[in-house]
């Protein structure tokens, strides 16, 4: 089992740039620990900046900073990033077009145990929906290094989620192919396309083999850039298949869910399930208990697909 | 240039703005004048050569509902043609009732309070992080000062030791609902800084030369960012608008048009005396 948590990664990556270009910056609101930045606080002070308990300017002062050349990266958990610091994701980074990338770690209920003030249950549908704010969740650490990279590329604001434990790779260090803002075919059926983000993909990868071994012929694609969503990958996805099952680490209001309804509606109507956190605080647990609970697991999957072929 | 007279020419301006696109700030704009006319002609370095460039002066609205007043010195300074302003809060135009970067001369978005200060503070960052010598200004309103995030600002800004930072707070005392000290008190601003960290400055922000004389003793200052606290008259120029917090937004009608335009163009003239 991988034990490297995507946020490391994106420390990692943080770490090569920042040594090539002095224009990287990163900046905590008091959370270089558990965005896992430490490394890069110790070994690049003079490009790093600590605002404190303040989310508010922790956006803020990203967007000046971006606005005088630099790339700043405001690191914070996702939970706060998304909600306290919204408006300054709104005005000051997508309004002003700055080029500011919000990293929320730990989201979801990786925080299980600690309560909806730590959960970041609606970030997608908050982020989302901001013009010109773009939405990422990177499946595993080859993709969140790939994914990353690419952003480091590009001057436009950017959401990008994380969890907060190491997940199970998806891919390998030598197979994992990635395109910006392209879903990943991790498999095509004709009976069931499963569309998944975040920790949910590798869920989604094992209900497709499961499915597979019942003879029924399942696909996934791995939809970590939730907006812009890869459209034309979710329409000829589901004109393949009967059914399309979408899961994630979210709300099913206004989620990745809610925006492959709307996509199939338009365009290739398909019975579906959008499998998701409940539109109430979740149940105390680890992030596998809380999973399990609310049937986000691959065994969830399997149900949805045996009662939408039925 | 008579700096004394310009503020009642840019307020002619504001008027003629207001009243054509029978919409925006006149209250807020009219008690903000005489700094945006004193940082724009007097001590930043911004113009539309140079404003391409991150080495110069950089300054956010912060109480972008003023923008009138912005876009009356921007014009004024070349950044774009006059005729432009005939399309203030128009149908499709890009003038709107808020900063908007997509205008020349803007560089931050702003309308929602509480932000402008803490974006400076990135820039002033940013200046420091790269040993560039440019100043960064930011205008605040005084009801602006309950937003929490102005006070994350004033944390950060007095942490960082931001010299190369100037904040002005447009010390009006009044906003829609009433006098500050009616919705929210905001005595005692002079204080409160110092405790952040801040060089502070109190002056009479309608006095141009005091103004002047303000920002550039902000200059000298080492080691601290500069908190030059402006108190003003909302509506100042205009003796029916002046201390009235029904002008907050108030458009004038065709007489008070006329009878404003007199005001102002006389103190103009007495100015240029």
């Amino acid at each position: 089992m991988n034990k490297i948590a995507n946020k490391q990664v994106i420390c990692e990556v943080l770490m090569e740039k920042a040594k090539e270009d002095k224009d990287v910056v990163v900046l905590c609101s008091d959370s270089r620990g558990s965005s896992s930045l430490t490394p890069y606080a110790d070994t690049y002070p003079e490009q790093f900046v600590e605002v404190g308990i303040a989310e508010q300017s922790l956006v803020s002062i990203s967007a000046g900073l971006a606005r005088c050349g630099k790339k700043p990266y405001a690191a914070s958990p996702a939970c706060f990033l998304s909600t306290r610091s919204m408006e300054q994701a709104k005005v000051d980074c997508a309004y002003s077009h700055m080029n500011v990338k919000l990293i929320g770690v730990s989201g979801g209920i990786s925080y299980g145990a600690l309560g909806m003030t730590h959960h970041s249950a609606t970030d997608i549908a908050d982020m989302a929906s901001i013009p010109g704010m773009r939405v990422y969740l990177p499946s595993d650490r080859f993709q969140t290094r790939k994914l990353m990279e690419a952003l480091y590329e590009d001057t436009d604001p950017a959401y990008v989620r994380v969890g907060r434990n190491a997940v199970e790779d998806v891919y390998t260090e030598d197979n994992c192919p990635f395109e910006m803002d392209k879903a990943t075919v991790l498999g095509e059926g004709t009976d069931v396309a499963i569309i998944a983000c975040g920790e949910m993909v590798k869920p989604a990868v094992d209900a497709m083999e499961m499915l597979k071994k019942e003879g029924i012929s399942a696909g996934v694609l791995d939809m970590y850039c939730v907006k812009p969503l890869d459209t034309a990958a979710v329409i000829k996805a589901a004109e393949k298949a009967k059914a399309v099952i979408v899961i994630e680490e979210h709300t099913r209001i206004g989620g990745l869910g809610s925006m492959v309804a709307q996509v199939l509606a338009e365009n290739c109507p398909r019975k579906m399930r959008s499998l998701g956190l409940p539109d109430a605080p979740v149940i105390a647990g680890k992030s596998q208990e809380v999973f399990d609970y609310y049937h986000l697991n691959a065994d969830g999957i399997v149900a949805a697909a045996h009662e939408l072929l039925k | 240039m008579n700096l004394k007279a310009n503020s009642y020419r840019l307020r002619q301006d504001i008027l003629d703005i207001i009243y054509r696109a029978k919409t925006g700030h006149i209250g807020g704009d009219f008690s903000v004048t005489d700094i945006l006319n004193v940082l724009y002609n007097k001590v930043m370095n911004i113009t539309p050569e140079n404003f391409g460039s991150v080495d110069r002066d950089h300054f956010v609205l912060s109480k972008g509902h003023a923008v009138e007043a912005l876009y009356a010195v921007l014009c004024q300074k070349g950044f774009f043609p006059r005729e432009d302003l005939l399309t203030v809060s128009q149908y499709g135009s890009k003038y709107i009732g808020h900063p908007n970067n997509k205008v020349n001369g803007i560089e931050m978005n702003s309308g929602s309070l509480g932000h402008g200060l803490s974006v400076a503070i990135g820039m002033a960052l940013a200046g420091k992080m790269d040993k560039r010598d440019y100043r960064v200004y930011v205008v605040m309103g005084d009801g602006e000062l309950a937003e929490g995030s102005v006070w994350e600002g004033a944390m950060a800004g007095g942490h960082y030791k931001l010299d190369n930072l100037c904040a002005v707070i447009d010390r009006n005392h009044l906003q829609i609902s009433g006098t500050t000290e009616y919705v929210m008190n905001q005595e005692s601003q002079e204080e409160r800084w110092a405790t952040f960290g801040w060089h502070v400055i109190s002056v009479n922000g309608n006095d141009v030369d005091a103004l002047e004389k303000a920002f550039e003793e902000a200059k000298t200052v080492k080691g601290k960012p500069t908190m030059i606290v402006a108190n003003t008259t909302k509506g100042c120029g205009v003796s029916f608008m002046a201390n009235q917090a029904g002008w907050h937004h108030r458009v004038p009608t065709a007489e008070e048009y006329e009878q404003g335009m007199a005001e102002l163009k006389a103190k103009e003239m007495a100015a240029n005396e």
